[in-house]
């Protein structure tokens, strides 16, 4: 399946967000999601489905001011 | 020490540093520990699964133990502010949220209509929200009405170093709001920028690229650290009124008459 991972596109094979980001390489780093432009909260990633097309973003800690 | 709290939260270093900027992360973790600063400004950027830099970002933070202000920095819209607020409270583990909501990008003013509505928004969400704004006393008085308990009103352009650029519209803010804890937020480029502030009764100054790009931002951090310490000091201690002309301080009665 081709999704917009953080801008680019990518290929993962997972049935919901939170197998996406196994997939992904995440394991158990700490971040947020959102999915089409809408947060997903950590404990609704299971239970969110996947479809072609959709865009992810992962955000993390970083700095600022 | 005034007792001001910020959504109830007491800080005696009354000196909020941002985190970005600086040439590595030791050199940030020093201005941190060295100034004592107890709150820093922390932000949410994409992260690769590959290199998870942000990871190694927030443990560091947290093994300096101080309290982070998230921000949402770089946003545009309403849309754009809450989203990130709502990742920001669930990465962080904190309400408190510093809102920014960007209208104009040479200046990086503050679209103060989106900021409102964003603030109502979160606020009703139950954020603490920390606003990044003008010194537009109806601005602040909406943001007041939408539930901010803080204002934050810039010196001058973010990281321009200006230092506070509108000094009336500062005091008229500290007169008009007189219980309302303030903070200068943005534009300060010298410790001297951070003690008017204080002076001016402001509760607190945030700042970043001064320190970040000084060339010596751990002693940097500690300088304005004690002018904001010094600045305060000031506040509470009355300063004198400005006069028009000159009034002798050495008393003129006993003065010798030799000419």
């Amino acid at each position: 399946m081709r999704i917009v991972l953080n801008g680019e596109e990518r290929d993962v094979e997972a049935a919901n967000l939170a197998d996406a980001l196994q997939a992904l390489d995440y394991g158990d780093a700490i971040v947020a999601t959102a999915l089409n432009g809408e947060f997903i909260p950590h404990d609704q990633r299971e239970a969110t489905p996947l479809k072609e097309g959709d865009a992810i973003e992962v955000l993390a800690p970083m700095q600022g001011g | 020490m005034t007792d001001r709290n910020f959504y109830g939260l007491n800080l005696s270093n009354r000196l909020l540093l941002g985190t970005a900027q600086y040439p590595s992360p030791a050199i940030l973790a020093d201005a941190v520990k060295c100034s004592s600063v107890e709150m820093v400004t922390v932000s949410l950027r994409r992260e690769s699964g590959a290199d998870r830099a942000g990871q190694t970002f927030w443990q560091m933070i947290r093994d300096l133990g101080v309290r982070v202000l998230p921000n949402t920095a770089g946003c545009h819209t309403v849309k754009e502010a809450v989203t990130t607020a709502h990742m920001a409270r669930e990465v962080f583990q904190t309400n408190s949220i510093k809102l920014e909501v960007i209208g104009e990008d040479d200046t990086l003013q503050p679209d103060v209509f989106g900021l409102v509505e964003a603030a109502r928004i979160l606020s009703d969400d139950g954020f603490e929200v920390w606003p990044y704004t003008t010194q537009d006393l109806i601005v602040a008085g909406k943001l007041l009405d939408a539930g901010c308990e803080v204002l934050m009103p810039w010196g001058a352009p973010i990281g321009s170093g200006q230092g506070l650029n509108d000094v009336f519209g500062l005091r008229a803010m500290r007169a008009h709001f007189p219980d309302v804890p303030l903070v200068v937020d943005a534009g300060l480029g010298l410790p001297s920028h951070a003690a008017q502030a204080m002076e001016l009764g402001y509760d607190a100054v945030l700042l970043n690229t001064a320190v970040a790009k000084a060339g010596d931002p751990a002693a940097m951090a500690v300088a304005f650290s004690e002018a904001t310490r010094a600045g305060q000091a000031a506040f509470e201690a009355g300063p004198m009124e400005v006069r028009d002309m000159a009034e002798p301080s050495t008393p003129v009665m006993g003065k010798a008459f030799l000419s």
